[in-house]
């Protein structure tokens, strides 16, 4: 039976957390974190996951004021949370873009340490000159070096957590010595870095963090391949996400990886009630929570590209075209796309159903993945990773920080019960947690060979 | 009864300060990397019922030469993320205040002021900041962007020196500050409203653009983290000579101090104030606490530290030698100079053990409880934040709207 791998995000921003429900707590207080993480660890989840912020998002000029904002910097409040946990692998989005990699291996290298080897870093690239805004570097890539420079990020990481070998730090009172000579020595020459010196940090009880991608592009799907042992995917609905799958899988024998080596793990939301007839009433009642009027209206702004505050939100859409202009809902990556060709299929959509822009603006929202009873739940779950749609899931949770408590009371037992899901962690690494049969550590290949079997 | 307790402070960096701490019995130099290790330390200067713990941070390894690297195998290397390590310690300790150093010449001021806000966030308020520029040319080669300053052997000679060499870093940090203080107020406290009547989550015009432009960057806000529970986390530096003690002046709430005796106390602060007068800084308003720092050795027995600190010595090799002033002896020989140097004009310390954790130990077991008898320290802690601790007020944003 295949195994399934679940991890957890606190969203909190965007339009997936319902933040007028009377039991949505802080966004940004340490307790709702804590929470969170302490849930899903009862749960023998895999590992909590953070997104990173880089910039507000602004609508017309102005902060987007309608969604949940303002978060923390996520590295330090995993580092926060590995003192409250002992198994969970603790996740971040750390961007290749509006960093370096001295900076950034040696934070992962750190939260590994304090974690005792659970730390994983999803590895992003950015390339709007919106975010650069905030940052020294400013500027931004173009869409071919984007990959060009997350690979080079990675692999300059690789070097500097290689540049200590397991046994230069002797700590030998007897003889004196402390360090190896030469410990944390590197040097990498390529076209995005050219950096040289010492390094800080001996690398963790993983050796290398685990390594997260989540690019759903040709080229994102090949780093993935080469690189990712979890990759993050949109494709939550069966079909799509096979497709998928098997693409993703079928390109690892390239690299000489194994099928196992990957996991996919689509992001994916469940509504969980007694009946599921419980479940669809509460999914449409977090549906039109989560788009009010307001939210219909500036969602459609950001399609139509101009101000449609005039329009009655419970109105047919509106008559005019769109045009091309970027100051709407300005660092929401979803309406980076064809402004003409979305709003004909809106429009198209809206006639064939007679919705209203609210009602449209819920229906293209999408609907959570999973709703229903928790044995309907558990058996969609399963039959999804059974079947080769993933290897299980990243859950968001509509409410923070207690949005998973029915995930995990009442579906998790259920997995367990089939025998698809662990009873408890065998390990006390994330790498672990991932391939129970393989090792803890990953180390450069050149390594391995360097050093005796 | 003295007139007003002192302030004491612990700078926790590797095994401790002496180059052969790690060697010293009941050092544990294998862990120096986990987790433990931190924790254990800080719940000791937390019952010692102390200010704050400094944790020293650098992006570069370890070396024995301020302003190059060294190839020594005889001393700790090896070091964790200040910040993380902090952030860390927060959900293990309640009162104590947490101060991570973060390197300001290479990176970002965004990531530093969110990093920082997360660990107020995360501690409750405890947080608190050392900014520091980067000593050694030698990290610039590990970013690979810009060259900085390289100190030459002819600059050491002198604090003066070292500090007119880097004073374009210094000049740069402040900024740096600057812009990190301005993220810090982008979010006014109340921004956060949940209005459901019009759907706003935000109320908008209370998150505020910082549109920073200084000589070396811009910085276009707002912050993605909200105000955090201090509002501003203080922010503590280290200064040797006139252009550090400017930096402080501008840019620091608490300024760390290396005078070698009372009279040379009485000389720094009179520098120090000199600094603050030339800048227009108005300390009613913005307190600047003038600490010093002392690298200590202490025992209860007298004329075991030195012999504790001799044998230390011979296994490095070399003496002992510090920026700071060394003290060698015991708990009550250390409260009575803390003293004598306070009525100086200095408001706290930093103290920079020699050995972990015998001498943490020794401050929080002897030197406190010695302070507490004279009055001079507290006997429990009376805040829950670091601002609260060292007697500042939590600041209004300087967006704050009015009236």
């Amino acid at each position: 039976m295949r195994q399934i791998h679940l991890a957890a995000q606190l969203p909190g921003i965007h339009n997936v957390t319902v933040w007028s429900d009377p039991r949505s707590e802080s966004q940004i207080a340490i307790d709702s974190f804590v929470r969170l993480a302490r849930t899903v660890e009862r749960g023998k989840f895999d590992f909590f996951f953070l997104a990173e912020g880089l910039r507000l998002r602004e609508h017309k000029g102005q902060v987007y004021d309608l969604d949940i904002a303002g978060r923390p910097e996520n590295l330090t409040v995993l580092s926060a949370l590995a003192a409250v946990t002992t198994h969970l692998g603790l996740a971040a989005t750390v961007n290749a873009t509006y960093n370096e990699p001295y900076e950034v291996a040696r934070r992962f290298a750190t939260l590994d340490h304090l974690s005792g080897g659970r730390a994983a870093w999803n590895v992003v690239t950015s390339h709007d000159a919106f975010t650069g805004e905030n940052f020294r570097r400013g500027g931004f890539l173009t869409e071919a070096d984007r990959y060009s420079r997350a690979a080079e990020f990675l692999s300059v990481a690789r070097v500097l957590w290689d540049s200590w070998a397991a046994d230069d730090l002797r700590a030998d009172a007897a003889s004196g010595v402390f360090a190896r000579a030469g410990a944390g020595r590197f040097a990498h020459r390529g076209r995005h870095f050219d950096i040289a010196g010492r390094f800080t940090t001996p690398p963790g009880p993983q050796g290398h963090p685990v390594i997260i991608q989540s690019g759903e592009s040709d080229a994102g799907r090949e780093f993935a391949a080469s690189e990712a042992e979890v990759v993050f995917s949109k494709h939550n609905r069966l079909d799509a996400a096979r497709d998928f799958y098997r693409d993703v899988k079928r390109r690892l024998a390239t690299y000489g990886r194994s099928p196992d080596d990957l996991l996919i793990l689509p992001t994916a939301n469940a509504v969980v009630a007694d009946t599921d007839a419980e479940a669809a009433a509460y999914a449409d009642e977090i549906a039109r929570d989560l788009v009010s009027p307001q939210t219909a209206i500036a969602h459609l702004e950001a399609v139509w590209g101009r101000d449609l505050s005039a329009y009655d939100p419970d109105g047919p859409l509106p008559g005019v075209e769109p045009q091309d202009d970027a100051h709407f809902l300005k660092g929401h990556s979803v309406f980076r796309r064809d402004r003409a060709a979305t709003a004909r299929q809106w429009r198209g959509l809206a006639a064939e159903r007679g919705l209203s822009i609210r009602e449209l603006v819920i229906e293209v929202g999408g609907r959570p993945t999973f709703v229903g009873s928790p044995r309907t739940v558990a058996d969609a779950i399963d039959h999804f990773v059974q079947t080769e749609g993933a290897d299980g899931f990243v859950l968001v949770p509509h409410l923070t920080p207690g949005g998973l408590d029915d995930v995990v009371d009442r579906v998790v037992p259920l997995l367990q019960e089939k025998g698809s899901f662990r009873a408890d962690y065998t390990g006390t690494t994330l790498r672990n947690h991932l391939r129970p049969h393989s090792g803890t550590t990953r180390r450069a290949v050149n390594e391995q060979k360097a050093s005796p079997a | 009864m003295t007139d007003t307790p002192l302030h004491l402070a612990v700078a926790l960096d590797g095994a401790g300060w002496h180059p052969a701490a790690w060697r010293a019995a009941g050092a544990r130099p294998g862990e120096l990397l986990s987790a433990a290790y931190w924790a254990g330390l800080v719940a000791e200067a937390e019952r010692g019922l102390l200010d704050y713990v400094t944790f020293e941070d650098a992006l570069g390894l370890q070396s024995a030469a301020l302003h190059r690297p060294d190839d020594r195998t005889d001393q700790v290397r090896g070091s964790l993320d200040a910040v993380l390590l902090a952030a860390h310690l927060a959900p293990l300790t309640t009162r104590i205040g947490l101060v991570p150093t973060t390197n300001v010449t290479h990176t970002e001021p965004f990531h530093v002021g969110t990093g920082i806000a997360t660990l107020d966030h995360a501690s409750a308020g405890r947080a608190g900041w050392r900014p520091q520029i980067s000593s050694r040319a030698a990290d610039a080669g590990h970013f690979g962007r810009r060259a900085t300053p390289q100190l030459t052997d002819d600059d050491l000679t002198g604090p003066e020196s070292i500090a007119a060499r880097l004073s374009p870093l210094f000049a740069e940090g402040a900024e740096v500050v600057e812009a990190v203080r301005r993220l810090w107020d982008s979010w006014e406290d109340d921004a956060e409203i949940r209005d459901v009547a019009t759907g706003r989550f935000l109320d908008r015009d209370k998150v505020h653009h910082i549109d920073f432009r200084g000589t070396h960057f811009s910085v276009k806000g707002p912050s993605i983290t909200p105000r955090s529970p201090q509002g501003a986390p203080p922010v503590v530096s280290l200064a040797h000579a006139s252009v550090p003690y400017r930096f402080a002046a501008l840019s620091s709430d608490v300024v760390h101090l290396t005078p070698h005796d009372r009279a040379g106390t009485s000389e720094v602060l009179a520098e120090v104030g000199a600094a603050v007068e030339s800048t227009g800084r108005d300390v009613r308003e913005r307190p600047l606490l003038r600490f010093a720092d002392l690298l200590v050795l202490l025992d209860e027995e007298p004329g075991a530290a030195g012999r504790r600190r001799a044998r230390l010595d011979e296994s490095a090799g070399t003496g002992l030698a510090s920026d700071a002033a060394i003290f060698t002896g015991t708990p009550g020989d250390l409260a009575d100079l803390l003293l004598d140097w306070r009525d100086a004009g200095l408001d706290g310390f930093r103290l920079r053990p020699a050995v972990l954790p015998h001498d943490l130990t020794a401050i929080t077991r002897g030197l406190v409880p010695e302070l507490q008898r004279r009055g001079a320290f507290r006997t429990a802690y009376g805040a829950t934040t670091l601002r609260g601790h060292l007697g500042l007020a939590r600041p209004a944003g300087r967006y704050a709207s009015t009236g």
